[in-house]
């Protein structure tokens, strides 16, 4: 009865698609519906400032020589004594990122050493035109109240948790990149938003210096 | 009755016809799309309308405007008149089907079909052949090889497979006498258990080659490889807008026509229960039913291409000429020795 097997063989796929019309659908119906994202999701770029609405980026350029894309174009530039943009010497007077070419690995995250420029979960970015796509300075940074600026905060495509969501790169990792700070409030909390509370099984307390509690 | 009233009577027919094989167009191309996606756990055109039954109207008013281009290498008049081709024949083959019931109108019967051609089945045939010539003219005046290829390719597969198509539908005319499509579904009257339909049911070896062949003819899945939008090359490669629009009308309409002349010539076109209704309702059983059993024959038809992958080529081959048409000529014998005893008696008795 081997040929009748054959025969039947090919019958099995015909009750698999039948049984499959009575599954649940896996479509999300965006942009009705929208995934949370993970915390740690390679968005678009923003410039952090400091609560007291200082910036961060000293335009040491050290996000576009890490980039392996080529897609920052920083220069800095001494600031102004009588009213400093940054707390160093510097800050990033021109700064500008071409979303066309990024990548979004994240490595201009891991490079800056002031985390003045983190990811969002933001990832909707069409443009009418090429020269939309590079995201200059005042695109980039975020509003004195912690928001990310957006060209359209009211498009129903915006959740304005996200935008508020500017530190997700941040809050995820430690500050400075010690492992051994994993998870502690960091010293550099973004404007607006606050120092992120403990979650489950990590200590709410730091240490007197600032690090870890033992 | 005076011409005028007759050439009225042949518009109203004829624009019947136009009109419900595009409705059925627009609306199988949406069930298709449903019904796959449902197979494959998505939920399919959502959009245009409610569970996005407009997608397809939104589909052809974008095909409509869109540029229609032309290969400089390609054969301008047999490149324009191959779509036509395609779709003319489509649109025909549903003149002789019956949809319900006819009614009398004064002294005159009135079917619910294009026209009674006592040829009807011969017709069919001949224009299911015609739609070959669409094929090979489009692929051979493209002026470029992969429709070239592909043209090959699908008219070698037509013709084959309609060896086989025509061979099954020997014993229908055998069992009931007449290649008239009115006549094949008369003969079909009458039912077991007071509702059960008769049918052609006899001649299910028939129905299967029938179908399969009637698969492979329209170019559905799994014998699709004339086309194959996402990996060969097909026939209509080079086609683009509206004319692209008119094959893939064809296929569609030819799709619907192959699962309509199905359902009328093996399970009873429009015959069914109408549970004793009065007649001002019961000319709508004749109708639904025949809509009923061919949305079901639709359904498998994407069932099939749900779940068969693509054949290779020569498989297709093999299938068509080892398999099928030696089943269909053996099956032909059986038959024609079961209809010779049924009218003369077996030989020794």
């Amino acid at each position: 009865m081997g040929w009748f097997a054959d025969l039947l063989g090919p019958m099995k796929g015909f009750a698999v698609t039948l049984r499959q019309m009575t599954k649940p659908r896996v479509t999300t119906s965006y942009p009705h519906q929208k995934k949370v994202k993970p915390q740690r999701f390679h968005g678009r770029h923003v410039l952090n400032r400091y609560p007291d609405g200082m910036e961060k980026c000293i335009g040491c350029e050290l996000c576009a020589g890490v980039c392996p894309a080529r897609c920052i174009y920083v220069r800095g530039a001494e600031n102004p004594p009588e009213a400093p943009v940054s707390p160093g010497e510097r800050y990033g007077y021109v700064y500008e990122i071409n979303m066309l070419r990024c990548i979004f690995c994240g490595l201009c995250v891991e490079a800056c050493p002031t985390e003045a420029i983190t990811m969002t979960q933001l990832f909707e970015m069409s443009v009418e035109n090429r020269d939309d796509a590079i995201y200059t300075r005042d695109e980039l940074l975020m509003s004195p109240d912690g928001t990310v600026p957006h060209p359209e905060p009211a498009s129903n495509l915006i959740d304005l948790n996200e935008l508020r969501l500017a530190d997700g790169w941040m809050r995820a990792t430690s500050p400075s990149g010690r492992a051994a700070y994993e998870g502690i409030p960091g010293w550099t909390p973004t404007a607006g938003v606050g120092l992120r509370p403990p979650e489950r099984g990590q200590r709410a307390e730091a240490g007197p210096d600032g690090g870890p509690a033992e | 009755m005076s011409g005028w009233a007759l050439l009225l009577e042949a518009t109203i027919r004829v624009v019947g016809v136009f009109g419900m094989l595009l409705t059925a167009t627009l609306l199988v191309v949406w069930f298709e799309r449903k019904i796959v996606a449902d197979m494959q756990n998505r939920v399919g055109p959502m959009r245009a309308g409610p569970y996005g039954i407009l997608q397809t109207v939104a589909d052809g008013v974008k095909l409509l405007f869109k540029e229609n281009i032309m290969p400089r290498k390609a054969e301008a008049m047999l490149y324009l008149a191959a779509p036509i081709a395609a779709a003319v024949p489509a649109f025909l083959i549903f003149l002789v089907i019956p949809i319900g019931r006819p009614f009398t109108l004064g002294d005159r019967v009135i079917n619910l079909a294009g026209t009674d051609l006592n040829i009807g089945l011969l017709y069919v045939l001949a224009l299911s052949s015609i739609a070959v010539y669409a094929v090979v003219l489009a692929g051979w005046s493209s002026g470029s090889k992969y429709p070239l290829l592909g043209a090959v390719r699908a008219s070698a597969q037509m013709i084959s497979y309609e060896a086989a198509m025509g061979l099954a539908l020997v014993p229908v005319i055998l069992f009931t006498g007449t290649t008239s499509i009115i006549g094949i579904v008369d003969a079909q009257a009458g039912s077991v258990l007071g509702f059960l339909g008769v049918w052609n049911v006899v001649l299910i070896p028939s129905f299967l080659i029938f179908f399969i062949a009637g698969v492979a003819e329209t170019n559905r899945a799994p014998f699709d490889l004339v086309e194959a939008e996402s990996e060969i090359i097909g026939f209509h490669t080079e086609y683009s807008g509206f004319r692209f629009a008119l094959f893939f009308l064809a296929e569609y309409i030819n799709m619907f026509n192959m699962s309509a002349l199905t359902v009328t010539l093996f399970f009873g076109g429009w015959h069914g229960p109408d549970f004793g209704t009065p007649s001002w309702i019961s000319w709508v059983f004749p109708i639904f039913w025949f809509l009923a059993k061919t949305t079901f024959f639709l359904f498998v038809f994407v069932w099939i291409r749900a779940s068969l992958p693509r054949i290779r080529y020569d498989q297709l081959m093999a299938f068509g000429w080892k398999r099928l048409i030696p089943i269909s000529l053996l099956w032909l014998v059986l038959a024609t020795v079961a209809v010779a005893v049924r009218r003369i008696g077996l030989p020794w008795a």
